[in-house]
């Protein structure tokens, strides 16, 4: 039998026109999208796109050992539809959403509630998840949290000291981001987007830069592109700093905690050199970016870049060193390869497993395109390989930069960007320090904003947490916690 | 060896905490530019540039008057500096912004063309927290930029523990809130809770241009527009997000404790 492909081809940072994707009845989409993910493809997108009262679902799946990128969509629907969720559990938290955001039901879904929609003054959180049996015990942690730290709940069903299993609810965060992006870009869509995870501005930032150029039909100077791919890889370097840093003070490894501590200000200070804001705010603008890296404020650049990275070079050393730290981090929050892959985890979370999976080599944009970064992995999938994980992409977003700033291109920083195109469908992915960043971005006639659809790393890597967590000591729950370090807002948008 | 490593490592760096406020406050980036002055009286007539730059219409030219600029609004994108050719908006270099009340982060009026620093709590409850104050943060609808550079003030650099200042993870154990973000509609009732839970006498302190404003998110259904809206807030510390020596400035200024304070330079 033959017929038309269910699925477009497209690369990232390129835009499909919408009548271009292929549309079939929804239960072929949710066949054909399994058929995708069983034969390696891997869900970076799932939502829906009102259509008078109806509901059309787009599926955005990557293919990364191919390096390509595919969409399909749904012809408009109401009620329900059989759940991918029930063979492809990475559709778990994509099909909540689209049920909270919509109103339709995915058949079989195995734990529908809602994700962050409030009910009045906090979210509608649901039931939770119970063990039963008699020396069961519930915890109940958040969402307000015992430091300087975002809001969240957890719910432990534990055996004595045992995690049998961990629900995450979250949501107390939601500020609307997806919702007023509808009829954009408005005035203040740029700032909002630098805040989506003011941890991942850079990343975020340069998704949605990359989103309206693809939508003019243009590219930013490679000027602009080489200064963005310096300040992303400075946002992991000061990221992956921070928590090395925070992994050792939570095994009571002082020297590492109080070094990295410091030196994390170190590479957020060189942002602010770069652009005057430590976290990057104010630097990538759609069509380029409003600052640049003169040859004199490039050395000053390379020499501070070189001070800070010996000094992490020597705090690392302390840490792999002490063999009371191994000792903590070996075997600790384990989460296998299969399991990743299942859950669909992206970034250090997934190359902690063994999974090469990298949008900077998978699906290569922007300055990417002509430099690029080895893949870093460690196999074990536990806090040791998430922290071996971080010190490797430490020294290569070293090095690289280091490279970058001895060649840099010439050129303009800033270019105008041609009217947005209608009816089109773009997709953005970057690499941010936890993971992939994805944007999905849907016109209408007048090339406004239809559907903006945000997909922060941590969307996906929740669900890993909750996963390492069987089987530990609730005791180790920080640890693991801070070995995936996931955004909180970028989750709850 | 890491003992012996770590041991030499700390005698050759010797102590890293800066000098200030003893010593001289260290230097912005240069590009981070500071505070904002706004002289309304010079702009010309019918002149509405900086208006149209602004990303969160934190700059109002309510009719037949000058601009007025809100700090407490404002992203510190510069955009407005850049795009005014009169020179009414212009960027100090002074990393000190944090107020008291809410109005006085409303620049350009003639006599008001800078922020109104704060003034300290009244003796009181200086002599209750001056030397020890313990406080709960509570990011609501933050975006973690602000948590981190508070966080950075408890590293070694900054040490904020030398002033008797202290993050604590109990409201019961804390003598005030810092809240950051807009608040954003999910957080309403935890931070009601929290709030609540402080017993008195408490300080409120708004870090941020979300939670003073809503910042960016302003107007949107989810969010409160800012900390403000939900308890009483002592004192309001803009910046998006402020850099840590605008916050450190904001608490000891709020506890008296910056004696002979002098503009940097």
């Amino acid at each position: 039998m033959s017929r038309a492909p269910s699925f477009a081809p497209l690369a990232n940072a390129s835009r499909l026109a919408w009548s271009d994707i292929p549309e079939s009845p929804v239960a072929d989409l949710v066949r054909a999208t399994a058929l995708e993910l069983d034969r390696g493809g891997r869900l970076c997108a799932w939502f829906g796109v009102a259509e008078c009262d109806a509901t059309r679902l787009v599926a955005i799946v990557a293919f990364d050992a191919d390096n390509t990128l595919a969409a399909a969509r749904s012809l408009p629907f109401t009620g329900s539809y059989p759940a991918l969720t029930v063979t492809h559990p990475q559709a778990h938290l994509f099909e909540r959403e689209v049920w909270e955001q919509h109103g339709v039901t995915p058949e079989g879904h195995p734990w529908l509630k809602p994700v962050r929609r409030s009910d009045g003054t906090a979210p509608a959180n649901g039931d939770f998840f119970r063990v039963e049996g008699r020396e069961v015990h519930e915890v109940a942690v958040g969402p307000v949290h015992a430091g300087v730290i975002e809001p969240g709940h957890f719910r432990f069903q534990c055996a004595g000291e045992e995690v049998l299993h961990l629900e995450i609810a979250l949501g107390y965060q939601h500020r609307g981001v997806e919702a007023g992006l509808i009829g954009g870009p408005h005035r203040a869509t740029m700032s909002r987007i630098e805040a989506v995870a003011g941890d991942t501005t850079i990343g975020h930032a340069t998704a949605y830069a990359m989103t309206l150029e693809a939508l003019a039909d243009t590219e930013a100077p490679l000027r602009a592109q080489w200064v963005r791919a310096i300040a992303l890889e400075l946002e992991r370097l000061a990221n992956h700093c921070g928590d090395l840093g925070a992994l050792a003070g939570d095994v009571a490894f002082l020297p590492t905690a109080a070094a990295c501590g410091k030196i994390r200000g170190d590479f957020l200070n060189l942002t602010a050199l770069l652009c005057g804001n430590r976290f990057g705010r104010g630097l990538v603008r759609p069509g380029g970016c409003r600052h640049d890296l003169d040859p004199e404020r490039a050395a000053t650049f390379a020499a501070r870049l070189n001070t800070a990275l010996a000094d992490v070079e020597q705090a690392a050393a302390w840490l792999w060193d002490a063999a009371s730290v191994r000792a903590r981090f070996e075997n600790t929050g384990a989460v296998f390869a299969r399991q990743a892959t299942e859950l669909g985890l992206v970034g250090p979370a997934a190359r902690a497993c063994g999974l090469v999976r990298d949008v900077r080599y998978d699906h290569p944009a922007g300055w990417h395109r002509v430099a690029q970064v080895p893949v870093a992995v460690w196999p074990e999938g536990d806090v040791f390989a998430r922290a071996r994980v971080r010190w490797l992409e430490i020294q290569r977003s070293g090095q690289f930069i280091l490279e970058q700033l001895a060649a840099p291109p010439e050129g303009d920083l800033r270019t105008g960007l041609p009217a947005a195109a209608g009816e089109c469908l773009t997709v953005a992915l970057v690499e941010g320090w936890r993971g992939e960043v994805c944007h999905v971005a849907l016109t209408d006639a007048a090339g406004q904003f239809r559907r903006y659809k945000l997909v922060d790393p941590s969307f996906h890597n929740w669900s890993g947490l909750a996963l390492a967590l069987r089987g530990q000591a609730i005791s180790d729950f920080p640890l693991c916690n801070k070995s995936f370090n996931l955004s909180y807002c970028g989750f709850d948008l | 060896m890491f003992v012996l490593d770590t041991l030499t490592h700390r005698l050759k760096r010797g102590c890293e905490t800066m000098a200030y406020p003893q010593g001289p406050a260290p230097a912005l980036p240069d590009r981070h530019g500071g505070t904002l002055r706004v002289e309304a009286a010079k702009c010309p007539a019918g002149c509405d540039q900086c208006l149209e730059v602004c990303p969160t219409e934190a700059i109002i030219q309510p009719r037949g008057k000058g601009i007025s600029l809100d700090l407490g609004r404002c992203l510190f994108c510069a955009e407005c500096v850049n795009a005014c050719p009169h020179g009414a908006i212009t960027q100090t270099g002074d990393h000190r912004m944090a107020v008291r009340r809410r109005e006085d982060l409303v620049l350009g009026a003639p006599g008001h063309e800078e922020v109104r620093l704060a003034a300290a709590l009244d003796e009181k409850l200086r002599r209750l927290f001056g030397r020890s104050l313990r406080l709960r943060q509570v990011s609501a609808g933050g975006d973690g930029s602000v948590e981190a550079d508070l966080n950075v003030l408890g590293t070694i650099g900054w040490d904020l523990g030398r002033f008797g200042i202290q993050f604590v993870a109990s409201p019961r154990h804390a003598d005030g809130l810092v809240i950051t973000g807009p608040v954003s509609r999910n957080m309403e009732l935890a931070l009601r809770k929290t709030w609540e839970a402080v017993p008195e006498p408490k300080i409120v302190i708004a870090v941020g241009t979300c939670a003073i404003s809503g910042g960016p998110f302003a107007g949107s259904p989810e969010v409160r527009n800012g900390a403000a809206s939900i308890v009483p807030v002592d004192l309001f510390i803009p910046g998006w997000p402020p850099h840590p020596l605008t916050i450190l400035d904001g608490l000891l200024r709020v506890l008296g404790r910056l004696g002979n304070d002098q503009a940097p330079r």
